[in-house]
């Protein structure tokens, strides 16, 4: 009998995975052994894995250093930010350690660094960040943001075999919203996108929560005669520009959605390929949606305007078909 | 060989002289190999900045000879001495200043960012104290792997205890009870930023307390005190007591760098006991106690001299990274390169 996996039951089946395959794994992160991760997704590994799962201080520089010095040792850490907001305060490490490691030296560093990321109702400015552009921007770092249960699981499981930092952004709105019958055997690679809904008429590009969206405005747009297709980035450093163009390529539209601030950003650099590799295949200007620029808002009603919307998301489709 | 060796049953005595010997040949390999980056640089034939140890020699000569090859070692930009003790080929120094492409750093970063960090020799990045949680946890996953008897030791300025970083890693390998020793010079400026602008506590050591860390002061002008406290805090760290803290009062006799003329080193501090030059301090030392002379003194010094500029010469030879040939790739997942980032270029 097929019994319900989440979001959150995936990225913790890809850690028990991987720590029961591989001895070099380990975990360490704020209230991840006893007590199971501020999310649960590490409930019960301490127990399961005796030796392998650490509370760390409330120290997230000391904890990414001290995952870089553990990967030149030969092990492969999980870090978890107890949310993504918080790696800003491990982002010298990150950004200027852990990236540089493998081009200044040709030692590889591979760590895993999970960022529970993105907007909640009631999160608020501290906890709701969404921080992909930001990694992305720094040479040295993979950086991962899955759509699905499936994607959860086996991207993480793929992120801790990789050679090199991977930032592990894991949507927290995901975590008990998206359901799976069974954990998948087999997986597309890291680096290539995924056609989550063919269409014919408008592309839209996405990544995690916001590919739900974009699916449920595709939906709305179909009782309206409009078939989009929805790109699901998977990753978005690499970006799969091929699939992205392939795809601009069959609808000659291009909307591209995220959830992080508007300033440069996934959207843009997704926008930029396809206009300078693909400006023929455009029918129409390309057009991207992401929040505000503003710091994330607390309140529902403010929040939820903050974020694109599956409304929002259909709005922008409608001006870009309508052209 | 810089250490005695199949020596039957070496007295006490003998035992202080070799490991002043060693230590202080190490700090004489250090003063002299300085001496050529600040004429090079003088000459224009170093990209970038050439940062020396001067004034430093003896702390961290003495921290590189407590510790063995199979240690930790995250040294920062005066510690010549240390990395030399610890085992540096000066062929290294060399190629890495003047940028070499074989290198240990290939020409992708330079002066005193270079390791070998398989070798648990860690390069440094620059930015202060963010180091130390690397140490740290390179010494977790040796205990992780079960190998015990080991030291992991970083150094840092009195500027670098004022960081986050610091602090962080200070309270982290106290938490996780690490055989970790942090060498403090404390030589009385940041950059030009004097120490009472840069803390508050009566002594540096103050800060080892808050976290339950053992801390230890020595005076890094005296290569006796030296030996015996960094040794002393080496051994204590590699018994299994712990993170160990070592502040030590100098005074830098030199710029931060040598762009920098240091004019703002007060004379008070010049003409203080601080400011004796602990290699000139040592070398009286060793000739009171006939633990050598002046001949043996001048012999090492003309071998030490002729080895540093057989090594310049090797490497001005050697080629330059080839842009061209270069891989520009900063991961080492060749298949996840991205493609589409040429720039028209």
């Amino acid at each position: 009998m097929a019994t319900e996996i989440t979001y959150i039951d995936a990225i913790r089946e890809a850690q028990a995975h991987a720590l029961r395959d591989d001895p070099r794994v380990f975990i360490y992160g704020q209230d991840v052994a006893a007590f199971g991760g501020a999310f649960k997704a590490t409930k019960n590994l301490a127990k399961e894995f005796p030796g392998r799962v650490f509370d760390s201080p409330i120290s997230e520089d000391a904890m990414v250093g001290f995952a870089v010095g553990a990967a030149i040792e030969g092990l492969r850490p999980i870090i978890e930010m107890q949310f993504a907001d918080f790696s800003t305060v491990g982002f010298n490490q990150i950004v200027n350690q852990a990236a540089t490691l493998f081009w200044r030296t040709g030692v590889p560093c591979p760590i895993t660094v999970r960022l529970p990321f993105g907007g909640t109702s009631g999160g608020g400015p501290f906890h709701s960040q969404s921080l992909e552009t930001i990694y992305a921007h720094y040479p040295g770092l993979i950086v991962l943001t899955p759509a699905t249960v499936e994607d959860a699981y086996s991207m993480l499981l793929e992120a801790v075999a990789i050679d090199d930092p991977v930032i592990f952004c894991e949507h927290k709105f995901l975590y008990r919203h998206l359901k799976a019958e069974k954990l998948p055997t087999e997986a597309l690679p890291v680096g290539k996108a995924r056609i989550a809904r063919v269409g014919r008429d408008l592309t839209i590009v996405a990544y995690s929560a916001m590919v739900q969206d974009a699916l449920e405005a595709a939906n709305e747009l179909l009782t309206e005669g409009w078939e989009v297709e929805v790109v699901d980035l998977r990753s978005v450093k690499p970006l799969d520009t091929d699939t992205v163009m392939a795809s601009v390529a069959r609808t000659g539209k291009l909307l591209c959605v995220g959830e992080s601030w508007p300033w440069g950003g996934v959207t843009a650099e997704v926008i930029a390929r396809v206009a300078s590799e693909g400006y023929g295949l455009l029918d129409a200007p390309p057009q991207r949606l992401n929040a505000k620029d503003t710091p994330v808002p607390y309140h529902p009603n403010l929040w939820a305007a903050h974020r694109p919307t599956v409304r929002a998301v259909a709005a922008a489709a409608r001006k870009i078909l309508r052209s | 060989m810089l250490q005695a060796v199949n020596e039957p049953r070496v007295g006490a005595a003998e035992v202080v002289r070799e490991s002043h010997l060693a230590a202080f040949r190490f700090m004489l390999r250090a003063r002299l190999l300085d001496d050529k980056f600040a004429a090079l640089y003088r000459t224009g034939k170093i990209h970038g900045g050439v940062f020396l140890g001067r004034g430093q020699e003896a702390l961290s000569a003495a921290l590189g000879v407590s510790l063995k090859k199979t240690d930790v070692f995250a040294p920062l930009i005066r510690d010549a001495a240390g990395r030399l003790a610890f085992g540096e080929p000066i062929l290294d120094a060399v190629r890495n200043y003047l940028g070499s492409a074989l290198g240990p750093m290939r020409g992708r970063d330079g002066n005193v960012h270079r390791g070998r960090p398989r070798d648990g020799y860690l390069p440094m990045i620059s930015h202060l104290g963010a180091m130390i949680s690397v140490v740290n946890g390179v010494l977790f996953a040796r205990r992780f792997k079960n190998i015990s008897g080991m030291v992991g030791a970083a150094c840092l300025g009195d500027g670098a205890t004022s960081t986050g970083a610091f602090h962080e890693a200070l309270n982290q390998a106290a938490v996780e009870k690490l055989p970790l020793v942090v060498v403090v010079a404390d030589n009385q400026y940041a950059y030009s930023t004097p120490t009472d602008r840069q803390f508050a506590c009566e002594s540096l050591a103050d800060k080892g307390v808050g976290y339950g860390v053992a801390s230890h002061t020595v005076d890094a002008t005296d290569l006796t005190a030296c030996l015996k406290i960094v040794g002393g805090a080496v051994a204590q760290a590699r018994a299994g007591n712990g993170p160990q803290l070592v502040v030590a009062k100098l005074l830098r006799l030199c710029g931060h760098g040598e762009h920098d003329d240091a004019n703002y080193i007060i004379p008070e501090l010049k003409n203080s006991a601080l400011g004796r030059d602990c290699l000139k301090v040592a070398e009286e030392f060793l000739l009171r106690n006939k633990f050598t002379d002046a001949a043996q003194l001048a012999v090492w010094r003309s071998e030490t001299i002729r080895e540093i500029e057989e090594a310049v010469a090797q490497v001005q030879r050697e080629p330059a990274p080839d842009p061209y040939a270069e891989n520009w790739s900063a991961i080492s997942s060749e298949h996840l390169n991205e493609t589409h980032l040429e720039n028209g270029h």
